[in-house]
């Protein structure tokens, strides 16, 4: 897994780390001067985080100017190349992305996403690739004046033993209506973190079966059919 | 297509439902011609397992003949396969290692949810068993769907009866390896608690792969009987000290390894929901989370404890003291039936296993309701029931056994 020492870019850049870190570290702080002694405030700050956990575990998460920060990992057993080229074919997210209807590149770094919101509203989203690297990452951010902020990143990593690639999504949002919309969307499962999850297991599904699972099959309840799948 | 489903607590119809249709490209569809009701099917029935929703079709137990493939499924129409319980993907990294009910990916993303926030990781799918596992049709009805088709259904040849091949489906396979996670050692004496189905199969098998002595513990006297008929002393804890008993029996050891094939089935979504399953157990049958914690005390010292009984929620006064200070191996799980299917097969054919020796009652699926009453009521008489749709309403046919002592 990787490390401290390969957090993902997203955290690189220097405002948004040192929000992260200056939040951990207040925390962390307070919190040993509590348990402890007072004499630890003197600490050097920067040492105080110790854990090598990437930044969205922890318990602090950073927010910065960019949004919330969420992040999720899978481990998928296929060659990380395979994974990387399936995921760089944005055009292919409504395949595994279940709340994203369909997306349009209107050139070669731009893309046009059509988002299922709450309620059946659609949202759309307008998103330049800001890194390309083969085989490694791929990130993404809304262009000026996108109804939705966001920032995102996909990682690709050897998994141990043969054990196939780690993929991480990584991701800072603004949600539609700050708070309240984040609640709402949380409440219908449109929450990003949710579908994060989710589109995730679907991806790993697709890439290691060639098939997303679909529990689709016959019940007494009349509002279904035996060809959709249900929760 | 007619079939059984289930609308609430003690409340099992036979409905008229859509027929299944091919969903994914690795998808078959099997006309069932075989369907066993489970000993966890009560738990559903007495309305247990969070997740079931009104209207789910049941059964997990079930073969049948092919009759429709996707694209990319090896199977031909016409073949007679056993589906195992588990849904495995043959792909994922548990698969991979053959712990197919680990399978990361038969649980859909949407099911998935609730047993990775309760148990950590989302569990693997299966039919006919609440949402919690996938939320998939189960095979007591006349057609069934059968995902990822290359995996999991084992072909049987022409000339096996159904009664012969069906149990391959969950309840041999779980016995199996139940035996074989005790890690059997010449000499060595199992204990088993529980003489359902999947302690008598644990029995048999015990005996495969050289128990010396198999001690089965039950208060049933039918059931107690079948285990003593394939070769096992017997206990009924209505009439002894089972704790006691197993000292004197082995010579103040304790058993070598002890298998708990009682299980309790109280899963849980949330702390409220876990504490509420756990009451409702404790009314209904206090001497069940009993089994688990006598079967650590009762073990030997560096003993092995096997526990293929199913357990959903969390245990309270478990003797973690005597488990951790006898330096216990336990080893547990849903079975990995796509492990064992075809070596078990294979020993079925060659006469050293047989399986129909349990079954006590066959049907038809218009009967299904009637019957879940009398494997809930009648635990002594009815020993295993098959259900097979090509019966008429009402013919019910109940084996006539002869037990041998041994």
């Amino acid at each position: 897994m990787p490390s401290a020492s390969n957090r993902p870019p997203i955290m690189d850049r220097p405002s948004a780390q040192a929000t992260a870190l200056g939040v951990g570290a207040v925390i962390a702080v307070a919190g040993a001067a509590f348990l402890f002694t007072r004499s630890n405030r003197s600490s050097d700050a920067s040492d105080a985080f110790i854990s090598d956990a990437p930044p969205w575990t922890h318990r602090d998460k950073p927010k910065g100017e960019k949004g919330t920060l969420i992040g999720r990992s899978v481990t998928i057993n296929r060659p990380r190349q395979e994974i990387y080229a399936a995921w760089r074919d944005f055009t292919r997210f409504p395949e595994y992305m279940d709340n994203v209807r369909s997306v349009e590149m209107i050139d070669q770094k731009t893309a046009r996403w059509t988002i299922e919101a709450p309620a059946g509203n659609t949202v759309e989203l307008v998103t330049e690739t800001t890194h390309d690297v083969p085989g490694e990452r791929i990130a993404w951010k809304s262009i000026e004046g996108s109804s939705i902020t966001t920032a995102g990143e996909v990682l690709f990593f050897d998994a141990p033993a043969g054990r196939g690639t780690i993929v991480q999504l990584v991701m800072t949002y603004n949600p539609p209506g700050g708070t309240v919309g984040k609640m709402i969307a949380k409440l219908f499962q449109r929450e990003p973190a949710i579908q994060a999850r989710r589109d995730l297991r679907r991806f790993k599904q697709l890439m290691e079966t060639g098939e997303v699972t679909a529990n689709a099959s016959p019940s007494a309840r009349t509002s279904e059919t035996a060809t959709e799948a249900r929760i | 297509m007619r079939a059984l489903t289930w609308h609430g607590r003690h409340d099992v119809r036979v409905d008229t439902v859509p027929d299944p249709e091919i969903v994914n490209p690795r998808d078959c569809i099997i006309k069932i011609t075989s369907t066993a009701i489970c000993g966890s099917d009560l738990h559903l029935y007495d309305g247990y397992i969070p997740g079931m929703r009104a209207g789910d079709i049941l059964g997990h137990e079930n073969m049948g003949e092919v009759v429709e493939v996707g694209a990319k499924s090896p199977l031909k129409k016409g073949q007679r396969v056993v589906i195992p319980f588990t849904i495995s993907c043959g792909q994922c990294f548990f698969c991979s290692k053959q712990q197919f009910s680990a399978c990361d990916n038969s649980n859909p993303a949407e099911t998935g949810d609730p047993s990775d926030i309760a148990y950590g990781h989302s569990m693997g799918g299966a039919f006919g068993y609440s949402h919690l596992t996938g939320g998939y049709a189960g095979g007591q009805a006349e057609y069934l769907r059968v995902p990822y088709s290359d995996v999991g259904p084992i072909v049987i040849p022409d000339g096996m009866d159904d009664d012969k091949v069906l149990f391959l489906s969950d309840i041999l396979p779980t016995g199996w390896q139940a035996a074989m996670n005790c890690d059997i050692e010449p000499g060595d004496t199992v204990a088993v608690w529980g003489c359902g189905p999947v302690g008598l199969f644990a029995i048999q098998s015990a005996f495969l792969l050289g128990a010396h002595r198999v001690i089965a513990i039950d208060h049933y006297p039918r059931r107690l009987e079948l285990a003593k008929s394939m070769g096992a002393e017997v206990l009924s804890y209505k009439e002894v000290d089972v704790r006691d008993a197993l000292d004197e029996m082995t010579g103040g050891i304790g058993p070598d390894a002890c298998i708990d094939a009682v299980g309790m089935e109280s899963h849980g979504l949330s702390i409220d929901n876990i504490a509420d399953t756990l009451k409702a157990h404790s009314f209904l049958g206090t001497d069940r989370p009993h089994a688990l914690r006598q079967a650590i005390l009762a073990c030997r010292k560096g003993g092995r404890l096997s526990i293929p009984g199913v357990y959903g929620g969390v245990a309270d006064k478990f003797p973690i003291g005597a488990l951790m200070e006898k330096g216990l191996t336990v080893k547990s799980g849903q079975t990995h039936v796509q492990r064992f299917g075809r070596q078990l097969l294979e020993m079925i054919g060659e006469g050293k296993i047989d399986t129909t020796f349990l079954i006590s009652h066959r049907a038809s699926l218009e009967d299904g309701p009637e019957m879940y009453r009398h494997w809930h009521d009648e635990q002594n008489d009815y020993t295993k029931i098959v259900l097979k749709p090509e019966m008429a309403k009402g013919d019910v046919k109940e084996s006539i056994r002869e037990v041998e002592h041994a």
